[in-house]
């Protein structure tokens, strides 16, 4: 398992690729949006949660496809290792590789939207409790994907649908944080929540749809 | 080495069947009613034009594929085991991360796949890849590829191999050292069935698949 996490470090590179995506599109926004502070401050949040839902899709779709073409998932298949514990593994390495990044990279970001350390605490925060969510439930998107032998445009079409819950209690827990006038415990527990359920869901889905989609 | 050899033989022999078999791929049939059977220390060249199905079977076997009809089982090995968990698949592609270096990649397979397993090192050793150990596999050639995928042949042992076309890109002293690589395994109570176009160098009986078309 961890060196499952090993070659994912080494072998992607990913993890930066993220981040510099994530950074584009976060610099991008204030050049779009135009020099009003206040606005920014308000948008900077969503702007943020965007940013890093965008840029882990970006390294998605390399998930098993890697695997898949060198013959990697062959051997994987009849491995000893049962499959569940291998995709939960792999996404954990991507997680790892991919979304802890981003959520390190928020802080300095933040600075550039123009949010006080509450707002950028909250949102980094939340990004924590969120993003392993996205990758878990991103894996069962890759597999199918994988399988279905498309790659790219496909992945973030399955996928999408299903960061929605997330992205709108990562939001609310933010906002409220922010803003108020509601309390940032409960969605942000209800975030917590969802990315348990894609810890259990995720891996058992995925491992489904590689065997089922044996070709 | 020996004394795993030995045990294996007295673990009873072991038969690998199948019955009937179909494949059928993207809504096409690549063959059916394919019958076969060996024993344990046998093994099957499986021959027939390009496209007639070799890989198919191989990987039916592997349990990579769903069979379309018929039934692939394994006898006398362990029963706790599925028959995919029991075999070794080598097929085209060498599953290698060119990242990681030689060492790294086959110590990974050996403890990823889960098994038996022997020292890394005296594997390569004996593929003869021994002064390329600490290498990124990036920097290998395709039969310096093959060797280190024929080591993990040898670093966990699992009683059936499924080899696709396994001589592919080695030289002529790669190929007699995969000879005597075979022939210890049949030695040892294993099978082995491969898919071939030239001859395998060892006593085998032959599949062919499609001759009738």
């Amino acid at each position: 398992m961890w060196r499952d996490i090993r070659i994912a470090l080494r072998v992607g590179g990913g993890a930066l690729i993220g981040v510099l995506f994530f950074l584009t599109v976060v610099v991008l926004m204030p050049f779009a949006v135009g020099p009003d502070l206040a606005l920014l401050t308000r948008l900077g949040p969503a702007i943020l949660w965007l940013g890093a839902l965008l840029a882990s899709l970006l390294t998605l779709d390399r998930l098993f496809m890697a695997d898949l073409e060198d013959g990697s998932l062959d051997l994987i298949l009849t491995s000893r290792t049962p499959l569940e514990l291998t995709c939960a593994a792999k996404a954990l390495a991507h997680w790892i590789a991919a979304g802890l990044p981003l959520v390190i990279a928020t802080p300095v970001l933040g600075l550039l939207l123009n949010l006080d350390m509450v707002a950028t605490g909250a949102v980094a925060l939340t990004l924590l409790a969120g993003t392993p969510a996205l990758t878990f439930t991103g894996m069962i998107g890759a597999a199918l994907a994988v399988t279905l032998h498309r790659g790219g445009l496909l992945l973030a079409v399955l996928v999408l649908p299903l960061a929605i819950p997330v992205l709108i209690f990562g939001m609310a827990a933010s906002q409220a944080a922010i803003t108020g006038p509601m309390t940032f415990g409960a969605p942000f527990s209800i975030l917590c929540a969802l990315s348990l359920v894609s810890f259990v869901v995720g891996p058992f889905a995925a491992a489904a749809s590689l065997r089922h989609g044996l070709d | 080495m020996m004394a795993a050899l030995q045990e294996l033989r007295t673990a009873g022999t072991m038969q690998l069947r199948g019955l009937q078999v179909r494949c059928v791929r993207g809504g096409r049939e690549v063959f059916s009613g394919l019958d076969f059977a060996i024993a344990g220390g046998e093994a099957l060249a499986v021959t027939g034009r390009n496209g007639s199905g070799k890989t198919s079977l191989l990987r039916l076997i592997a349990g990579l594929l769903a069979p379309g009809g018929g039934s692939i089982a394994i006898e006398g090995g362990d029963a706790e085991l599925t028959l995919p968990e029991q075999a070794h698949y080598l097929g085209h592609r060498d599953a290698q991360k060119p990242a990681l270096s030689v060492m790294e990649n086959l110590a990974f397979w050996r403890d990823f796949l889960g098994g038996e397993s022997a020292d890394a090192g005296e594997c390569l050793d004996r593929v003869g890849l021994s002064h390329a150990v600490d290498l990124p596999a990036a920097y290998l050639s395709a039969g310096q590829r093959r060797r280190l995928s024929l080591a993990r042949l040898l670093a966990l042992r699992r009683p059936v191999w499924l080899l696709d076309e396994p001589t592919t890109a080695l030289d002529a002293a790669g190929q007699t050292m995969f000879t005597g690589l075979m022939r210890e395994h049949l030695a040892g109570g294993g099978l082995i069935v491969a898919a071939t176009h030239g001859p395998l160098g060892i006593a085998a009986r032959e599949l062919q698949i499609g001759a009738a078309s």
